[in-house]
């Protein structure tokens, strides 16, 4: 079984500002991460491969720039065997859309697969959109928000996350599922794996915008209908207050704070 | 500095492993004096128990400078969990330096796998700084060697498989007579002491070892009859690298509890970080990690080389080590009481790091090993 990854590298958000004036995101200093859902996207495809690790093949694809193979680096460090980078400055500037284009392309060059897995979104601009997009490309099944996963030969079941409760779905391979964070917990790299990695570039292979079957008016900053025309951080809200004492005492100054207020 | 991609990489795994696993289980090693086999397991699965260990063994065939950064990164959170990667060490070295084949495929491979615990047993109760009087005995007995004798403060003791022993096969011959032994920990005449109740590193277990007539086949010979000293003092100086990666780990700890602390300890209207005397002594403290890291790490760079590295890693052993507990003082110190309540991580370490500047050579001998290069004729 050939299971293709989506992986992105992002900012750690967990620890990046906004600029209050421009909106924009302060990327000084800021550390550059494998995307969370994505790990979990990655895991699922290894714990397949633990299962029967002669006969699955995890192939992780990502666009960005050069320095995305240190994330991928991560990616083979964690058990995947292998990676391609879709790198060029013709794929610059792509909205969610135009990188469809370009990954859709990278993966059918690919051709072969069975599985495709994706993080539900990546955490740098949420948009949720690029995973379902490659399906549609692809022409193939899709399912979102998979909080388990299941495999009986080339049938898919997948328990789909949903906000008051879920689905559970069969698909056929080949599909594409997206996953989200209770899935599983993605596993740590290895230590060997690390040492493996960096031993072995070959193992990521990069393709330019020259080695896919795409045209330039289908991907980069041109090709792209969205614009963002500003971003910001919404204003924190007040801070809450904690009532403390007993279920009487925390009801009077509910009561009373409410009256004080005239809600009520 | 001399690291990688590779290094930066390997320090990113450690950190988080350490953050996620041994940090939050640290105050109760200390209190139980025991790692959850879960713990053992996780650490062998991400390959931390053969870092050094070549790939043929079932190791990760990484260098010295991976070790250290993990060693560093590990103990930072827990001084005691060096003993975790211990196979890397003064357990494995041994195997992989001087076994046989058939030696390092039954002893060397398991500990690179994580499946067994080893020992080194060096140490005896009128043998420490002078490792040269041990008075374990070795007897020749047709196929084998019957070893009499008591180790002492062997660390993982308790729960090692086996362990390398070094004992008195010529008594006449004083260092030459000196064998070294694997010595299985089920076999008849084995048996271990109560473990030591010691003030610090509580997860990395102590007792000692008693050897009562245990015959030994002499396939478990390790090298050469009579060049058992010769063992030991050779895996030393890539051991005191290690210790002094602890030592570099627990000083990182404490000075990141200190800057933590201070931060968020308000006197006088403000937090302590904004009082010169606590800046000085962080500077003091952060200037003093830094220069320990830059001899670890040089020392580690020169072992990758294949260089010798005796007097330099006597200098990082001493160096590191002395400035792990200066650096615990002042970081108590800026705790105030509450640095003296075990609710607080600082408090753990400041015991810790006390082993530091004692075992693997104390600071005298190391200034010994030091100040006999410094006067060597060149």
């Amino acid at each position: 079984m050939k299971i293709l990854v989506c992986a992105k590298q992002v900012p750690n958000t967990k620890n990046v500002t906004t600029d209050p004036v421009t909106g924009r995101i302060n990327r000084e200093g800021v550390e550059s991460i494998l995307n969370p859902d994505d790990a979990n996207a990655l895991e699922a495809a290894l714990e397949i491969k633990d299962k029967d690790p002669e006969n699955v093949h995890v192939t992780v694809i990502s666009m960005g720039p050069d320095q995305a193979k240190e994330m991928l680096n991560e990616c083979l460090a964690m058990g995947a065997d292998d990676a391609i980078l879709l790198s060029d400055r013709r794929f610059g500037g792509s909205d969610t859309w135009a990188t469809s284009n370009a990954i859709a392309a990278g993966m059918a060059k690919v051709g072969d697969y069975d599985l495709i897995l994706g993080g539900r979104q990546a955490i740098d601009g949420d948009t949720a959109q690029v995973g379902p997009q490659i399906a549609e490309k692809l022409g193939i099944p899709q399912v979102t928000y998979a909080e388990d996963i299941k495999i009986d030969g080339k049938t898919v079941t997948v328990k789909r996350q949903l906000e008051d409760g879920y689905e559970i779905i069969e698909v056929q391979m080949p599909c594409f599922i997206t996953c989200v964070a209770e899935l599983n917990t993605p596993r740590y790299m290895n230590v060997g794996g690390i040492i493996e990695a960096y031993d072995h570039p070959e193992r990521i292979t990069t393709w330019s915008f020259d080695d896919v079957d795409i045209k330039q008016e289908e991907t980069g900053l041109k090709a792209s209908p969205t614009n963002v025309f500003t971003s910001f951080a919404p204003a924190p809200k007040g801070a809450g207050v904690m009532l403390e004492g007993t279920d009487q005492e925390m009801v009077d100054q509910l009561m009373a704070s409410l009256k004080e207020k005239h809600y009520i | 500095m001399i690291f990688d991609a590779k290094h930066e990489m390997i320090r990113k795994l450690a950190r988080e492993f350490a953050e996620n696993e041994l940090e939050p289980i640290a105050n109760d090693v200390d209190k139980t004096g025991v790692y959850p086999q879960d713990v053992w397991d996780k650490v062998a699965r991400y390959g931390f128990t053969g870092i050094t260990i070549p790939k043929e063994y079932g190791g990760m065939g990484g260098d010295f400078k991976a070790l250290s950064i993990v060693c560093e990164e590990f103990c930072a959170k827990d001084v005691s969990a060096s003993s975790l990667i211990m196979g890397n060490s003064l357990s494995g070295e041994p195997f992989q330096m001087f076994g046989t084949e058939e030696q390092k495929q039954k002893y060397l491979v398991p500990l690179a796998k994580g499946e067994k615990i080893a020992s080194f047993g060096l140490t005896e109760p009128g043998a420490g700084c002078d490792a040269g009087s041990v008075s374990t005995t070795a007897v020749e007995d047709g196929d084998y060697y019957i070893l009499n004798g008591r180790k002492t403060f062997i660390t993982m003791a308790p729960f090692c498989d086996y362990v390398t022993i070094f004992a008195k096969t010529d008594l006449h011959s004083g260092t030459h007579g000196i064998t070294a032994f694997i010595v299985e920990s089920n076999w008849e005449g084995f048996s271990t002491g109560k473990p030591e109740e010691k003030m610090g590193i509580h997860g990395s277990q102590t007792s000692d070892i008693i050897l009562e007539n245990v015959r030994v086949p002499k396939s478990n010979i390790l090298g050469k009859v009579g060049r058992g000293f010769n063992i030991a003092m050779s895996i030393l100086d890539a051991g005191r690298v290690t210790v002094a990666s602890q030592s570099l780990g627990a000083a990182k700890g404490a000075l990141d509890e200190a800057v933590k602390y201070s931060k968020e300890r308000v006197q006088f209207g403000r937090p302590i970080s904004k009082f010169q005397n606590t800046q000085f002594t962080l500077a003091d403290m952060a200037t003093k990690v830094e220069a320990a890291r830059q001899l670890v790490y040089s020392a580690a760079d020169k072992l990758d080389h294949g260089q010798k590295v005796t007097t330099e890693a006597a200098m990082a052993k001493y160096f590191a080590s002395e400035i792990a507990n200066e650096v615990a003082y002042k970081s108590v110190q800026i705790h105030g009481g509450y640095g003296y309540m075990k609710d607080y991580a600082i408090e753990r370490i400041y015991r810790d790091a006390r082993i530091l500047p004692i075992y693997e050579g104390t600071s005298e001998i190391q200034k010994l090993v030091i100040s006999r290069s410094v006067l060597a004729d060149k």
